[in-house]
């Protein structure tokens, strides 16, 4: 059974069909991309997906149970974390604090706890700032784990959204457009992370992507969208060569 | 394992009963004035309604202009409570302490999930509009003494017991409220503060984290109703207008919104600078104006924060010096990246 099965899923805005009728299956531990032009409806799908948006029509399945229409909050407890196409960090609270946040629906101690510092909490919070200094590890942040996270580098920000997302443990990991705003190097450099995340946390992969170097050299298959619908789909380097992907991202002629 | 008596606890702690014992040795010897001493315990209910405010405007980043109504709520149940019950005069306090919280909290509870949908403007409305309505409230319940307020409340037998009292009691509000924004349920405050899409992305339920702050907010705003209650034994509609929400607002900001240590400073200097200047009779409330001003002023200048930031460098470095502790062990870089 696939980890993520979508179908017809679709979505309007007043007259606008902004996603239609599209449908993927997401094999476990999967490297999976949506590319398509800017406004093909590709962050649509992931805000349908994480509850931002409910469908309008179709259904979407994680592990064979029906999500659809359920808040972001319960979807993300169910197993799907994201990151955002422009970055929404905790801005003013430090880098290990940003993934504290993340780790919030793991930790037990209730606000009595907290309130009285029981042995519970001093026990909770110790075990996961060490978690959190793990991932932050992973991510090449640890150095930077009290600094403001407005304050990082922009490609670390990146690095730090991922971060929080995986501190969710979730089962299925959405990344939107990771690599935007990155330099050649850095962009590198995520490629590498990614597949490194993937193989420590055995995690499935959905991202979005403008950087074609980025989405041939990681993503097994891949869904091109343009205005809503799905234009071609299948292994990357067939999909990304069919006549009518090459049409819409270049023009005619 | 850590511990909640360690080095640097006692240290607070010892601080916090030295400025105890030097206050009230200052009281009992008579150096300082009646109307000196009367601030102290005034200073102490403020520090609380500050810090409660600070919760809900520095931490969640909402804008309440009603918290006077939970202060009222809160000072009116334990009021009524004193006034009406005969104990002793200890079990009488804590108990009115923890009627006026509850109660207030209650009503901090209910507001809080009516408003739930409303942010920024609008939540300042209602809460604006919910602080006059309890005013009008109490004003027209016979009970508590209408227009003509709640007279008779037991007071403290004197000023230093009055102090000491209220001192105790901002202390436990201080530890509680470091405690809370120190744990993971003060993170995910801020958080929302931040970024409240990205803190529901994560699985957090934000209409649940507001609606606890509210709650607790005006447990400690009521508490602090309660203090004043007995401070000044009779309880009057127009001592919780909205000016007093206003007031108390502009000691969270010039506080720096989110600061423990900012609230209660911003707090302390406020209620003393009238108090303080009283001598310059005439002019009291135009150099109150004027340096409040000045305050807000000076306070975002960016060479002033800058200078702040090295000076608290500076003694961040200091306390470092003398605290020699041995560096936490970095956990090993799992990472491919480098």
């Amino acid at each position: 059974m696939s980890l993520l099965k979508v179908q017809n899923l679709g979505i309007t805005f007043g007259g606008l069909k902004a996603v239609d009728n599209l449908s993927l299956e997401i094999e476990k531990n999967e490297l999976y991309g949506l590319i398509g032009p800017n406004g093909a409806g590709k962050t649509t799908v992931f805000n349908m997906l994480t509850g931002v948006y409910k469908p309008t029509t179709g259904e979407f399945f994680l592990n064979g149970e029906n999500l659809t229409g359920k808040s972001s909050i319960e979807i993300n407890r169910k197993g799907i974390a994201r990151t955002f196409q422009n970055i929404r960090l905790f801005g003013k609270m430090t880098v290990a604090d940003n993934v504290m946040v993340g780790l919030y629906n793991q930790m037990h101690y209730n606000l009595v706890d907290g309130l009285l510092r029981s042995p519970k909490y001093f026990a909770d919070e110790k075990e996961f700032s060490k978690r959190a200094d793990e991932l932050l590890a992973v991510f090449d942040l640890y150095d930077d784990r009290d600094t403001l996270a407005s304050n990082l580098p922009y490609g670390k920000q990146r690095k730090l959204e991922i971060a929080r997302a995986l501190a969710t443990s979730p089962k299925l990991l959405l990344l939107d457009e990771p690599a935007a705003g990155m330099n050649p190097n850095e962009t590198a450099e995520l490629m590498k992370t990614i597949r490194f995340v993937r193989e420590k946390f055995d995690m499935t992969i959905l991202l979005i992507e403008h950087d074609m170097k980025l989405v041939m050299g990681i993503c097994e298959r891949v869904t091109v969208l343009n205005f809503g619908t799905e234009l071609a789909a299948g292994k990357t380097s067939v999909a990304l060569n069919n006549p009518q992907v090459i049409k819409a991202y270049l023009g005619d002629d | 394992m850590k511990s909640i008596i360690n080095r640097k606890n006692i240290t607070r702690l010892a601080v916090a009963v030295a400025i105890w014992a030097v206050i009230a040795l200052l009281m009992a010897t008579g150096i300082m004035s009646r109307s000196l001493q009367s601030l102290t315990i005034k200073i102490c209910y403020y520090v609380m309604l500050t810090l409660s405010l600070d919760l809900i405007v520095g931490y969640l980043g909402d804008l309440s202009l009603g918290h006077a109504a939970f202060y009222a709520v809160g000072g009116y149940a334990g009021g009524a409570f004193a006034l009406y019950t005969n104990l002793p005069f200890i079990p009488t306090f804590i108990l009115a302490l923890l009627i006026g919280g509850v109660v207030a909290a209650i009503v901090g509870f209910l507001i809080s999930k009516s408003i739930l949908k409303l942010r920024g403007d609008y939540l300042a409305i209602v809460t604006l509009a919910f602080g006059e309505f309890i005013r009008s409230f109490v004003k027209i319940i016979r009970g508590l003494g209408g227009t003509k307020g709640l007279i008779g409340i037991e007071s403290y037998s004197s000023r230093i017991v009055g102090f000491s009292l209220s001192y105790i009691v901002v202390l436990l509000v201080i530890i509680a409220i470091y405690n809370f924004t120190h744990s993971r349920y003060g993170r995910a405050v801020t958080a929302i503060r931040d970024n409240a899409i990205a803190v529901e992305s994560v699985g957090i339920d934000i209409k649940k984290m507001k609606v606890l702050v509210f709650t607790i907010s005006s447990f400690i705003a009521g508490m602090a109703g309660v203090l004043f209650g007995f401070y000044k034994t009779t309880l009057n509609p127009s001592d919780f207008t909205y000016n007093l929400s206003i007031e108390v607002l502009v000691m969270v900001v010039l506080g720096g919104m989110g600061s423990i240590r900012g609230s209660v400073i911003a707090s302390v200097v406020i209620v003393a600078l009238p108090e303080l200047l009283r001598g310059a009779s005439d002019y009291r409330m135009l150099i109150y104006a004027v340096a409040l001003i000045a305050m807000m002023m000076f306070k975002s200048n960016p060479k002033l924060v800058k200078y702040t930031e090295r000076l608290g460098a500076a003694v961040d470095n200091l306390k470092k010096s003398l605290t020699r502790k041995a560096v936490s062990d970095k956990p090993s870089s799992g990472g491919v990246s480098k």
